[in-house]
């Protein structure tokens, strides 16, 4: 048991994807082999940028590195970060993909009320249309007062300067300084209807 | 307990395993499932979902009446002068012993409390106090009661350790069997664990996770871990603790600085509509009145500064800073009842970022229906989520139950920058922010979450520039500049992205005059001169050009030169605790802060001779105390925040500083954890009369039915869970190819036996169903999952992971089509941990 688990640390303090080599040992499957394999593959080279990945809450340390033409060509794990010494469990030593994905969508596309498909559209209108939208949303429903239970029976009417047509659901993996500006817009609007995936 | 660490917190789980192997840690998982953190550890105790509380509560009454704590000396030191367990509670007060399962103050129709009775008894109020403080530091003066009354023998009925004694005293380990399932024996053998395991010598700590706050009793589970914590005298020292591991990069920093409706920033409360807010004098009283003997005292400068950041210059004291223009919430807007507003038509406009509700949230397939009520909404992300694709390919679409030619949502997807592509800080799940640096321009018209915040609220300030009305003055008057410096956007092709540094700034606070950043929030001023938009964070940036989460300087322990913990680079909270009520390091190996009387404390004696004495930490960890104060100081009675509390009261954000072992106020369920079921659940509450959480958020509405109590439809308990390959509803980990072919497809957890019963083979579909919805997924049979046995009756529980949707490169089932909306009562968060179910082999009818 002992041997084991000393094994086991030494696979997950090793390179990226000590996630997966970690499960693997802890079923009793011979990694050794994988692992020195793993330690000889050519790290990319460039420019390291420090930062931190993006999935869960442990706060691993990553290293984006990027090349002469500007590109994002690797994230790895950091090792001089106290938390995660160097390594990513495979959510964090997937993040690349997360960056360079054919997948991903790089331009606004927009539905039309009633429409069955996407249109692409320019980011500057897309931003002018949900300025507006937002504006005529609120005023149309702005409530500066509203008649509120006085805890005795009755009611009493009480200012709220709110609105309840407008809604904001934003995630938890944001930035702190959005989760500032975005609060501060909200309650700058009145908006009341204000959450994240921390509620989760 | 409610965790499974080394799947979905893996990296944080190699400290654990470091313990046990370099240090001799036991390591003890308490939880339903057999997971790879059970295989880790030294012992696993299987229990049911949504047991805990009897499991805690028991391991409560067992320590309590054991030999060891009774003995030594320790625990006996700890718990009088750091807990409140020697305070006297009302006479009125009754426990659910006396009254069937509740306690006192629940109203007539039983679905609230009034928390009078739960209330200290008191000495007579001080004479009031010297004025001079501040303007609302001088009114809040005059609110502070009298000193709690206490018996420090704790034998009096009324005292706190007694109360807990007679509550606990039926939680038995007979009871736990037949409660949670696992033998008296292996529930001995945790609880004699930490008993033995903690100590002057030795700490042991207690981690969990959403298996905790996922239930109808959330809140008061994780109650009771931290009385167990504070019993044992394992708070505010290394080691010990009870450790949140949070599931995303800065949730902690979306709590602190929270996008959430109930909160502004920095844990102050949001204006209330129904409650005594109508100026800005109303609210701090009303919020910071019950808690100004702690360091919450400084309620006003903390909530002044706060509105001078909203509303810069334009906030004076003659408009109340603002104060009358700033939104009031009436009433629970949070997520659930959020969604149900949008079904009933309510809700017209909708920004999504980086969310997912149409996999993620309870009951998805009411959340879908739900955003073909709206007229438009925004998503931001990176990839087509569901959210974003309800309208052209959902299951409700597919079924035609919804016809995209109906449906009038506007729908606009804008493409999100990556963490790579932007700068900013996250905070982590111990409290530490970090910086992440930018690497490159995001691709495309893709741009940072601030980016869009930015940009919106400039388009909208222009909008509303010459609006002479009322109700437009805070959008107006929002301080709205963050506009990068020349050099800060130099290398990148965007030009127009806000400065994180300007943001963090005003987080941290700054002197108004000369817009310096203040150091630490000792600063701060409640007279409009420092602005401060999150005054935990305050000391992040402690100088123009200084940003402490950039610091990248690691130790070998508590590394207070990488990142920056908040509050003041404190990385163990209420951390006095660690040294003895004379201030000594409880034990060497124990050792963080102490009393060192013959230290230099900087400061002068009024005849201007120095004064000697100060805490100190050679470890360089923050000191979560009054730098100089000594441990024999006693605190004045007519006073405020720290000349309240005396030298021996750690727990500074208490307002008696004492950790709650009763909960006086603050909490809407009760002032003590109490094992309520689940509100589905196969059985009959085995402990009490009251079967469930009296006072727990039900919505009783169309599309939203529960289930009855072991009602035969529905015989089993369902978890729903993560697994290490996924992240979330699958945005940022089903469309990568390496991840989604790590963990393909939707899969069920069944046991051997519950297999039997039904037919069902491995690796074979079979189908869940709920009231709310029905699924489909590959079996996955396994000695992992056992049944319980449950007061004499057999229950079969099963779990499904809840990452998939019909989008990306792993496409699957949503788990959440079966769960209900309800929720905590305190925190409105769903029980998405424990519901119940049917079960059998075979797909779902009508779909390939
Ligand atoms: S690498 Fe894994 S454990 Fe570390 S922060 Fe990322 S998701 Fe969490």
């Amino acid at each position: 048991m002992k041997l084991s688990r000393r094994k086991f640390l030494k696979v997950t303090s090793g390179v990226v994807g000590g996630g997966v080599a970690a499960e693997l040992g802890l079923l009793g499957v011979n990694t050794a082999a994988a692992a020195a394999k793993a330690g000889k593959v050519p790290i990319k080279t460039g420019r390291q940028v420090p930062s931190i990945c993006p999935y869960c809450a442990v706060g691993c340390g990553q290293i984006v590195t990027v090349s002469d033409a500007g590109e994002i060509v690797d994230i790895q794990g950091n090792p001089d970060s106290p938390i995660s010494q160097g390594t990513l469990c495979p959510k964090g030593a997937a993040t690349f993909q997360l960056v360079k994905n054919e997948q991903r969508w790089t331009t606004v596309k927009y539905r039309a009320p009633g429409s069955d498909r996407w249109e692409e559209k320019p980011l500057d209108w897309a931003m002018h249309r949900i300025a507006e939208l937002t504006k005529k949303t609120r005023d149309a429903h702005f409530n500066e007062f509203q008649e509120l239970p006085d805890g005795k029976d009755g009611t009493v009417k009480k200012r709220v300067m709110n609105t309840y047509a407008l809604a904001s659901l934003g995630g938890a993996t944001m930035d702190n300084e959005w989760n500032y500006l975005h609060q501060k817009l909200m309650h700058g609007l009145g908006v009341v209807y204000l959450e994240n995936q921390a509620r989760i | 307990m409610g965790s499974n660490m080394a799947e979905c917190h893996p990296v944080a789980f190699r400290w654990p395993l470091k313990a046990r192997t370099e240090h001799d840690a036991v390591l003890m998982h308490v939880d339903p499932r057999f997971t790879r953190t059970s295989a880790a550890c030294d012992l696993h105790v299987p229990i049911r979902a949504g047991s805990d509380i009897a499991f805690l509560g028991a391991i409560i009454n067992h320590v309590i009446n054991s030999k060891r704590w009774n003995e030594d000396p320790f625990f006996r030191e700890y718990v009088v002068n750091y807990t409140n367990a020697a305070t006297l509670v009302n006479p009125e007060y009754k426990d659910t012993e006396e009254l069937g399962g509740v306690f006192s103050g629940l109203a007539p129709n039983g679905k609230s409390y009034a928390n009078a009775s739960w209330s200290y008894q008191r000495n007579p109020a001080p004479p009031k106090g010297k004025a001079g403080l501040g303007p609302f530091s001088d009114l809040l003066l005059q609110q502070v009661p009298g000193r709690p009354k206490t018996d420090p023998t704790l034998e009096d009925p009324q005292c706190v350790f007694q109360i807990i004694k007679k509550h606990f005293a039926r939680y038995t380990p007979d009871l736990v069997g037949r409660v949670c399932g696992c033998t008296p024996e292996q529930f001995l053998k945790v609880a004699d664990t930490m008993l033995n395991n903690s100590g002057r010598d030795k700490t042991s700590n207690i981690t969990y996770a959403v298996g905790w706050t996922q239930h109808t009793v959330g809140v008061q589970i994780i109650r009771a871990a931290a009385m167990l914590q504070a019993l044992l005298g394992n708070i505010g020292r290394p080691g010990g603790g009870v450790l949140a591991l949070r599931g995303h990069a800065t949730i902690q920093g979306s709590t602190d600085i929270a996008t959430l409706y109930h909160s502004l920033p920095a844990y102050l409360n949001m204006p209330d509509g129904r409650k005594n807010h109508e100026t800005l004098k109303d609210f701090i009283l009303t919020e910071g009145g019950p808690a100004a003997t702690s360091y919450w005292g400084n309620y006003p400068k903390f909530a002044v500064s706060y509105f001078k950041a909203q509303y810069g210059a334009a906030a004076t004291a003659e408009n109340d800073y603002g104060y009358n223009y700033h939104p009031r919430i009436t009433g629970d807007h949070s997520h659930m009842p959020m969604m149900l507003d949008m079904a009933a038509g309510k809700i017209k406009g909708f920004f999504v970022m980086g969310q997912n509700p149409a996999v993620g949230g309870q009951n998805a397939r009411l959340q879908r229906k739900a955003l073909a009520k709206l007229d438009w909404m925004v998503v931001r992300d990176y990839f087509e989520t569901e959210t974003a694709a309800f309208w052209r390919n959902s299951p409700e679409v597919i079924s035609g139950e919804l016809k995209p030619a109906e449906i009038k949502t506007e729908v606009f997807f804008l493409p999100a920058a990556a963490v790579a592509e932007m700068e900013g800080s996250f905070t982590n799940t111990q409290r530490l922010l970090q910086q992440h640096d930018k690497a490159a321009d995001p691709p495309g018209d893709a741009r940072s979450d601030s980016w869009f915040t930015y940009r919106l609220g400039k388009l909208l300030k222009e909008m509303y520039r010459d609006s002479p009305l009322d109700i437009d003055w805070g959008v107006k008057n929002l301080a709205w500049d963050y506009d990068p410096e020349a050099k800060e956007v130099a290398p990148w092709r965007i030009k127009d992205e806000p400065s994180a540094y300007r943001v963090l700034k005003e987080i941290n606070g700054y002197t108004v005059a000369d817009q310096k950043p203040l150091p630490t929030f000792a600063n701060l001023k409640e007279d409009g001169s420092t602005a401060c938009g999150a005054w935990i964070y305050t000391g992040v940036i402690p100088e123009e050009g200084k940003n402490n989460a950039a610091r990248r300087k690691p130790d070998d322990w508590i590394s207070p030169n990488w990142g920056f913990a908040w509050p003041a680079n404190r990385h163990i909270m209420y951390n006095r605790a660690s040294a003895d009520r004379e201030g000594k390091p409880w034990s060497e190996a124990k050792k963080l802060i102490y009393w060192d009387p013959a230290a230099d404390s900087g400061t002068k004696d009024p005849a201007g001779n120095p004064v000697k004495g100060k805490w100190v930490a050679p470890s360089g960890e923050g000191i979560d105390f009054q730098p100089t104060k000594a441990p024999g100081f006693i605190g004045k009675d007519a006073a405020l925040g720290f000349d309240w509390l005396s030298g021996n009261d750690a727990f500074i954000m208490r307002p008696d500083g004492k950790a709650s072992l009763f909960v006086p106020a603050g909490l809407v369920d009760g002032p003590l954890p109490t094992h309520y079921e689940p509100y589905e659940s196969p059985v009959k509450n085995p402990v009490y009369q009251q079967q469930v959480n009296p006072v727990a958020k039900v919505w009783q509405v169309n599309g939203n039915s529960y289930h009855a109590v072991a009602d035969p439809k529905f015989p089993i308990v369902v978890s729903t869970y993560r697994v290490t390959e996924h992240h979330l509803s699958g945005t940022m980990s089903r469309w990568l190819p390496w991840l989604a072919e790590l963990m393909p497809e939707l899969f069920c957890e069944i046991s051997p036996e519950l297999a039997a019963e039904k037919g069902i083979k491995n690796a074979e579909y079979v189908t869940i169903q709920t009231a709310r919805g029905e699924i489909q997924a590959r079996a996955l049979v396994t000695r992992r999952m056992k049944p319980f046995t449950i007061d004499g009756r057999k229950v079969h529980e099963i779990g499904i992971p809840w990452h998939w949707g019909w989008q990306g490169n792993a496409a699957g089932d949503v788990a959440n089509d079966l769960s209900a909306m309800v929720g905590d009562p305190n925190v409105s968060i769903h029980e998405g941990k424990v519901f119940t179910c049917d079960i059998r082999a075979g797909r779902k009818g009508g779909r390939i």
